[in-house]
């Protein structure tokens, strides 16, 4: 079959790969209809992620339809699924208690190790994001092996357009979960960082739970403009000195609640830096946190900041003093996809969200290494890229 | 015996350099002088994670580099442990201790190349299923059975336990093994 391949920095091609099989009696193969580029599928790109080898394919976000189904899937051939770019085994201790990205059980003892000393516990495996996270090949391609497929994936109803669904694989279920950790309570202030798909997701989802304003942050003025559509206010900060604007827009008391949606940036890792051993084990630099040292400062005494954005690593000049002096509370992690899925499927049914505005492009699965270089290079213009094999170029 | 301080932590944790003397004399036929420690939490009864560790045969499946063990009867096994160059080991284990559906205790058969022994205690937890904790002890050996336990314990027998436990966690909750394998063939391949 046909599959992007990751083999280096800024190197990605369309490779020809091995089809994909039924191994463990959960799994079921899918014909992959639609699948996205992630921003941060841009870390993997830019090679600030490590354990990656030559050769994985990428790609978390995606559906398609059921082709093959092990002996233990319920899902049956022709289902149309989307699949959370989480992979969890739906009956561990962790998953019992709806904390899907903490389960171990898909994440193959071997691949243990990197996490277990880096982090002190494994986490969930993923689709195709690294040997850490379990090596699993990803999305963009033509066809996936997706385990545990009688628990993960949700059945789609006839008619409903991929585009409507695609999202509730990670942006969308992450933009949810990023607004209900920040606790939003009506009459609220919340403050977003960053505007990409998350951040323009927690945007919509913050209103949904009663915010009355939501102030939007980010130097891209058209992902700026997408956020005015949902009604929050506009905030650049290369036009702007953030702090100052946050105080004088909500009375010198800062936002009720933050949320960093920026994360570590593609070039963010700083490598010279490196110098203990589960560094040097694990590869993982210095994450730079000036946007969340900025929310953390702004945000009202009492308040809470919300975290999706992702971190692999350490990170300096942490404002504990500040963090602690204030009395905040910091809610964090990987998305628990498969806790929101179905709620977030009658939503976008319901038509309370909007998912399709955010896709600014769409091209054939063969354009893939393409679409990585122009979400990697113009940010402002391409907010979300759907790839679809078989799409006449 | 020192008057060092105590505390409570499992004595395989301990960095008190009486403690693998200490272990060994609580376990029936204990041998070895270097202790590892290591417990999972399975969400299955404890009866349940019992009999399956209790059929050694299953083992083989979930370490990753036992190749076989057959049992001899009640209380005796024979284990097939892979070695490099497609090489294997082998010895006769013998079951010293059990308390059906809590406890395991075994070790290696006097003479044999590798001396081990060993405990596996289940502890029902309420809500989470059953606690899991292998405590091993064994003798690092020099020589070509040094590699192949280097190879059976990898870096270190602590890694080697986690993995091992880890799978067996997977199949006793999932009821399979994760692998991130593509295919029947890459799957054999690596687990060969």
């Amino acid at each position: 079959m046909r599959a992007l391949a990751w083999h280096g920095k800024q190197d990605v091609r369309m490779d020809n790969v091995p089809d994909p099989e039924i191994v463990n009696p959960r799994d079921c193969i899918i014909k992959v209809t639609s699948t996205a580029i992630c921003g941060s599928d841009l870390h993997l790109y830019d090679h600030v992620i490590p354990t990656m080898q030559s050769g994985d394919v990428l790609g978390h976000e995606f559906m398609g339809e059921v082709v093959e189904v092990g002996p233990k899937s319920t899902l049956k051939k022709g289902q149309r699924v989307v699949v959370p770019f989480t992979i969890a085994c739906g009956g561990c201790y962790h998953c019992n208690k709806h904390q899907y990205s903490a389960c171990p059980n898909g994440l193959p003892a071997d691949n243990q190790d990197i996490a277990r000393s880096a982090y002190g516990q494994e986490m969930s495996a993923l689709f195709g994001y690294s040997h850490m996270t379990g090596g699993y090949q990803g999305g963009q391609a033509e066809y996936v092996r997706v385990p545990f497929s009688d628990v993960g994936p949700i059945v789609i109803p006839d008619g409903v357009d991929d585009d409507k669904v695609l999202f509730l694989s990670d942006i969308l279920p992450t933009g949810w979960q990023a607004a209900e950790f920040a606790q939003i309570e009506p009459g609220d202030t919340v403050a977003v960082w960053g505007c990409g798909p998350v951040g323009l997701f927690a945007v919509q989802s913050a209103f949904l739970m009663g915010a009355e304003r939501v102030i939007a942050i980010d130097h891209y003025p058209h992902r700026l403009d997408l956020a005015a559509k949902f009604g929050a206010e506009r905030l650049n900060f290369k036009e702007t000195d953030i702090y100052d604007a946050l105080m004088q827009m909500t009375g010198g008391i800062g936002p009720d609640a933050v949320i960093d949606c920026v994360g570590l940036e593609s070039h963010g890792l700083a490598f010279d830096n490196i110098v203990d051993r589960v560094k040097q084990a694990t590869f993982l630099g210095t994450d730079r946190i000036h946007a969340l040292r900025q929310a953390i400062l702004a945000c009202r005494k009492g308040g809470r900041v919300s975290m999706p954005a992702v971190y692999g690593g350490f990170v300096d000049k942490f404002p504990l003093g500040a963090f602690m002096e204030k009395g905040l509370t910091l809610k964090t992690g990987q998305t628990h996809v498969q806790h929101y899925m179905p709620a977030l499927l009658n939503a976008i049914m319901e038509e309370k969200i909007d998912t399709t505005f955010m896709i600014s492009h769409r091209m054939p699965l063969e354009q893939a290494p393409d679409g990585y270089k122009m979400f990697s290079e113009q940010q402002n213009e391409v907010t979300k890229i759907v790839l679809k094999p078989g799409m006449a170029a | 015996m020192s008057d060092q301080q105590r505390d409570d932590g499992p004595t395989a944790s301990s960095r008190r350099s009486d403690a693998p003397d200490e272990l060994r004399e609580t376990m029936a036929g204990g041998e070895g002088s270097t202790m590892s420690g290591r417990s999972v939490t399975i969400n299955r009864p404890a009866d349940e994670v019992f009999a399956f560790f209790r059929d050694f045969s299953n083992l083989a499946g979930i370490m990753e580099n036992v190749e076989r063990i057959d049992v001899l009867d009640d209380t005796r096994s024979h284990w097939v442990v892979k070695a490099p160059a497609g090489r294997t080991v082998e010895w006769d284990s013998t079951v010293t201790r059990e308390e059906k559906g809590r406890l395991i205790e075994w070790a290696a058969d006097e003479g044999a190349s590798v001396a081990n022994s060993g405990r596996v205690e289940f502890q029902p937890v309420e809500g989470r299923g059953t606690v899991v904790t292998l405590t091993t002890l064994y003798d690092p050996p020099g020589g070509v059975v040094g590699k192949v336990i280097a190879k059976m314990f990898q870096r270190e027998p602590a890694i080697q336990a986690r993995r091992d436990l880890n799978r067996l966690k997977q199949f006793l909750e999932t009821g399979e093994v994760a692998t991130a394998a593509v295919n029947r063939e890459q799957h054999e391949r690596e687990d060969a």
